[in-house]
């Protein structure tokens, strides 16, 4: 049954379901402690994370195969809740149709690791194929926002999270000790871990803002502190999980950090043109798809890159 | 026939409505709990009878009849089969005509005891606009007072089906659920309107954001 998993990567998971137990105590804790306020935004949170990670780790446990289906079905959710976010031409139904199909033709190209087609065939195939659509429909009103804003939502949703499924794909004896899925949960685990650390250390530390306009939140002490957080826990982690050696460890949590922050901050200012708060309402505590997966559309493909250029 | 009904709103229906689409479901303790009922939404896609049927626990089917127009719905025997059987429609006429009273079939439903979803502009019109609202409902519901009336606004899905197209495109839809009114409220008919109204201004406005941009 963890055919998929190395002893590592499913000790690993194991040691995520612990923090998730810990996490839970402590708002069990809280509540008993402080019974008159109100802690119901961190118990959905926390609940939440359990069912996120409890489908993660299922899939990963039971086959590639169904890892690459919950993927790819992840990147259906965001670009569905982009669409839906975005003004959209009616006229374009067909070409919105044309644009959820390349998500399982880009998952196809993962699943039989063909490398050179997934590289290019949303940012070179589609991106001719969509707009070419587009003009034989032959509505021009508002044509360049369609299709550029149809593309850039294509390329965050389904290019840049499919890099996470491609991890999957890469040769195994290149990583004997964390196996492929302990590449995927190094970047999941790190990239998650690097907003609650930013958070945590923002909420604690937090004086001065760092990008008022996009997010007014954000702070240089969260932002730093977080960075730092997730570097050191990458090089204490990539041993076990990656083939990642030397200065290469605390490189590649020092881009997760980096790259988090942006991915995060690039959403948000998405939602603060479009006027909204929340970019839906699928997981409770953490709002839609997007909200959770922002950071996740910078690093996947960063530390794609980074590893396959070191090592593959 | 039974079987054929729960199967089709349980393996496809709900799986559309929920996965495919993606419902954002607001004040979902204010649709009925049982019948005699009256659902009343505004109408946009042949997709809003799924979405309002998937909204209710699955016992309650037997008792739930989208109320459809039986010229449209009853044009050919295949498809008067699926709109009886599978959907569970309750056919009325557009029109009157011989002094029948096309609302008869509604009343006699709700002493059954069962909800009735009905689209008070009577037709899908154009896509995403709130059109006026018939009387039909007005009159159904003075005629049943104590049967309450629940308003549902329903967004997103003339963009997921529209009327003049036969391909289905994925959109998270809004669901918003009023709460209910009761027929001898006076200018009732007004009154439903705008309560969907009120639900629809719920939505995140475009001006809203061209104000907070400008700040």
């Amino acid at each position: 049954m963890f055919a998929a998993l190395t002893a590592n990567a499913a000790a690993f998971l194991a040691g995520i379901f612990a923090i998730l137990l810990l996490a839970s105590l402590i708002v069990f804790a809280l509540r008993r402690a402080h019974p008159e306020r109100d802690y119901g935004e961190l118990a959905a949170r926390v609940n939440s994370w359990w069912v996120m990670a409890g489908i993660f780790a299922v899939a990963m446990a039971l086959s590639p195969t169904l890892s690459l289906i919950f993927l790819g079905f992840v990147s259906f959710l965001a670009l569905k809740e982009y669409l839906s976010l975005i003004p959209t031409r009616r006229a374009d139904r067909r070409v919105l149709f044309w644009a959820y199909l390349a998500i399982p033709v880009q998952f196809w190209w993962v699943a039989i690791g063909w490398y050179g087609m997934f590289i290019i065939f949303i940012p070179v195939y589609l991106f001719l194929l969509l707009p070419m659509r587009m003009v034989l429909i032959g509505e021009t009103a508002g044509f360049l926002r369609a299709a550029g804003s149809l593309h850039w939502g294509l390329m965050l949703t389904v290019f840049n999270l499919s890099h996470m499924a491609f991890l999957l794909a890469l040769p195994e004896d290149v990583n004997p000790a964390g196996g492929a899925a302990g590449l995927v949960l190094f970047l999941m685990f790190l990239t998650q871990f690097n907003d609650v650390a930013q958070y945590v250390w923002g909420k604690t530390l937090g004086r001065h803002k760092i990008i008022p306009k996009v997010s007014p939140k954000k702070t240089w002490e969260g932002f730093v502190g977080g960075i730092a957080t997730t570097t050191l826990a990458a090089w204490l982690l990539a041993p076990w999980l990656t083939p990642l050696v030397g200065w290469q460890a605390p490189v590649a949590g020092l881009l997760i950090g980096l790259a988090g922050f942006v991915g995060d901050v690039n959403i948000s200012a998405l939602k603060r043109d479009l006027g909204i708060k929340d970019s839906g309402s699928l997981i409770p505590g953490h709002g839609g798809v997007l909200d959770r997966v922002d950071s996740l559309t910078f690093t996947a493909p960063l530390f794609f890159h980074y590893l396959y250029y070191l090592h593959y | 026939m039974r079987l054929v009904r729960f199967a089709f709103w349980l393996l496809v229906a709900r799986p559309i409505a929920l996965v495919v689409l993606g419902l954002n479901v607001r004040h979902r303790r204010w649709l009925p709990k049982e019948g005699p009922a009256i659902v009343a939404a505004n109408h946009n896609s042949h997709l809003d009878t799924l979405v309002l049927v998937s909204l209710f626990p699955v016992a309650l089917l037997p008792r739930l009849r989208p109320v459809a127009a039986a010229d449209y719905f009853l044009r050919n025997r295949l498809v008067a089969w699926f709109a009886l059987n599978v959907i569970g429609i309750l056919p009325i006429a557009r029109e009157t005509h011989g002094g029948r009273d096309p609302l008869k079939p509604c009343e006699e439903a709700l002493d059954r005891g069962e909800i009735l979803i009905l689209f008070p502009e009577g037709s899908r019109g154009e896509p995403e606009v709130l059109g006026r609202f018939k009387r039909g409902v007005a009159v159904l519901a003075a005629r049943r007072p104590e049967v309450p009336v629940t308003p549902v606004f329903l967004h997103g899905l003339g963009k997921a089906l529209p009327k003049d197209d036969p391909i289905l495109v994925p959109f998270f839809c809004d669901v918003f659920v009023g709460e209910a009114m009761r027929g001898d409220e006076t200018d009732f008919l007004a009154g439903l309107e705008a309560r969907m109204r009120a639900l629809a201004s719920e939505l995140p406005r475009p001006e809203a954001h061209e104000t907070a941009a400008s700040r």
